[in-house]
């Protein structure tokens, strides 16, 4: 698939923003900050912040984006239509909570609560987007809404930390934040291994014609002998992104380094803020990494028609 | 109710492409599909959107080799993934035919249908932003105005070889149920459960050729002094 900027920005930054509410919030909850604390308003300020811009750049890949509050009328069956109601249902109930905070409501626990479901909610379904999608078997795993939900409580969580660490007082999330990297690293090493080499679907079960043993039928391996056209299509350019092996293990490498072993060490090795503003950043260019071979890799089966003999 | 489709006999397809082009031609005309439109066609990198696409594969290996035709265009499944995922409702299928259409004044162009579908059956018009497809040829096969014989896709029409068939689905005596029924029609990528409603007609085996004799008789005598005559005569 194209690796589309747009929507590449759209699930790092937006996923980070919720992650970040969701930390925001279980400290609340837990009562290690209030509403008046320095670091509540900053915090807040950038979940929605990230959550903006992360939406703004989603409808940047629209051809037609005069139709695009047409979105939302689908919920019932369509995982985007989904995204977008959740999405922006998080806006008036972040407003809510925000009032009852600052106020010292008892409401403020349950609209937390209400929050936090939310965000998750919106994050899965953003995965759900890719994963709910039979023609891309790289997709229709469970690893992509727990990569995606991994990946954004711990983009969110550092940035939480360096938040924190800005403001003054030391923050337990630290430990927290490095765990999920590196659980996100175990599903991302586990989802590598069981693609590498599996065979989805054939050239021959696209054209449902068999391989061997069909005694009275055509059969026989099936290549391509000419695509029927002499340019690029809408469907080529679409689809037919591919990565040499090389550039994409080392992509892989640099993945695994940025977004694991590089917030890990400056966590662990500096105390101050700016160590942990360095990890979030790091984390969040290997998160971006993550997204470019999500899509660079994934291949769909319009491909076999296209000449490949398997996806 | 009906559930109209068409059935493709890939035996009979010369791959000629004249199904695309007469597609081609009704479709960037008519006001029900929004027209196909080329991208700098006389330029340097031709392009434009296709709702019927003709691949050409082989299928084993010489000389027990044969060629494959395939014309593609949206299989109107039954099951259609690329409605399901719409999020603007612009995707629809039409309850009364079966037919599966866009409805342009209401696509984002988001693209999402077209990673939905497995056959390649939707292109996006980047003049006007919007998705594209085969409409079955909606704006023929319903309007009176044309002779009966004429209420058929574009495509079916121009095909020369007569690979191409429309009809009803849900009737058994129609020709399309026939065809299936006798050659064995199979649809294209059918373990992903979208149910397509398009049919082809799998290739025939072809009879055996009997290997031509390996010596020629030499003839008599007689023969072969009269053709070493004709020789001498012809120089």
């Amino acid at each position: 698939m194209k690796p589309a900027l747009s929507v590449i920005f759209f699930t790092v930054a937006s996923g980070a923003g919720l992650g970040l509410t969701v930390w925001v919030l279980a400290a609340q909850l837990s009562g290690r900050v209030g509403a008046a604390d320095p670091v509540f308003l900053p915090a807040v300020a950038l979940a929605g912040v990230l959550l903006t811009a992360g939406l703004l750049s989603s409808t940047a890949h629209l051809a037609n984006p005069r139709n695009a509050w047409r979105a939302f009328s689908r919920f019932r069956t369509s995982w985007l239509s989904r995204e977008g109601v959740f999405a922006v249902a998080i806006y008036p109930l972040a407003a809510l909570h925000l009032w009852a905070s600052v106020q010292g409501l008892a409401l403020a626990r349950l609209s937390a609560l209400a929050l936090i479901a939310l965000a998750l909610v919106t994050v899965a379904s953003t995965a759900m987007i890719y994963a709910c999608l039979k023609t891309v078997p790289r997709w229709r795993t469970w690893h992509t809404p727990v990569a995606y939900l991994l990946y954004a409580l711990a983009a969110g969580g550092l940035l939480w930390v360096a938040l924190t660490r800005s403001a003054g007082p030391a923050d337990p999330g630290a430990g927290w934040a490095i765990g999920l990297l590196a659980a996100v690293a175990l599903v991302k090493l586990a989802y590598y291994a069981k693609f590498s080499a599996r065979v989805h679907a054939t050239l021959n079960q696209a054209l449902s014609v068999p391989e061997r043993a069909a005694p009275g039928k055509v059969q026989g391996r099936v290549r391509l002998l000419d695509a029927g056209h002499t340019g690029g299509t809408f469907l080529t350019n679409e689809f037919g992104f591919a990565v040499a092996r090389s550039r994409a293990q080392a992509l892989r490498t640099a993945m695994f380094v940025l977004s694991l072993l590089l917030p890990a060490a400056l966590l662990l090795l500096g105390q101050g803020p700016l160590a942990a503003w360095l990890a979030a950043l790091a984390a969040l260019a290997g998160m971006l990494l993550e997204r470019w071979l999500f899509f660079a890799q994934a291949e769909h089966v319009v491909r076999l028609y296209h000449g490949q003999q398997a996806v | 109710m009906s559930r109209l489709g068409l059935v493709i006999d890939i035996d009979a397809c010369v791959g000629c492409h004249a199904c695309a082009t007469a597609c081609k031609e009704w479709n960037g005309q008519s006001l029900m599909a929004g027209g196909a439109p080329d991208y700098q066609p006389q330029g340097a990198e031709p392009s434009g959107v296709w709702f019927n696409r003709v691949r050409h594969f082989e299928a084993g290996s010489y000389p027990e080799s044969k060629t494959l035709n395939v014309p593609m265009s949206c299989m109107h499944c039954e099951d259609a993934d690329c409605v399901n995922v719409c999020p603007t409702g612009a995707s629809y299928k039409r309850a009364e035919d079966g037919i599966v259409l866009i409805d342009p004044d209401k696509c984002m162009g988001c693209n999402y249908c077209a990673w939905a579908c497995p056959y390649g059956a939707r292109e996006l018009d980047t003049d006007q932003g919007v998705m594209r497809k085969c409409t079955l040829c909606v704006d023929r096969i319903y309007d009176t105005a044309l002779p009966e014989a004429e209420r058929q896709p574009a495509c079916v029409l121009a095909c020369p070889a007569h690979a191409r068939f429309f009809g009803d689905f849900d009737d058994p005596d129609s020709k399309v149920s026939a065809l299936v029924r006798e050659r064995d029609g199979q649809p294209l990528m059918p373990q992903l459960g979208y149910r397509p409603t398009n049919q082809y007609l799998p290739p025939r085996v072809a009879p055996e050729v009997p290997a031509p004799a390996q010596v020629q008789p030499r003839g008599t005598l007689q023969t072969r002094l009269a053709a070493m005559v004709n020789r001498l005569i012809q120089l």
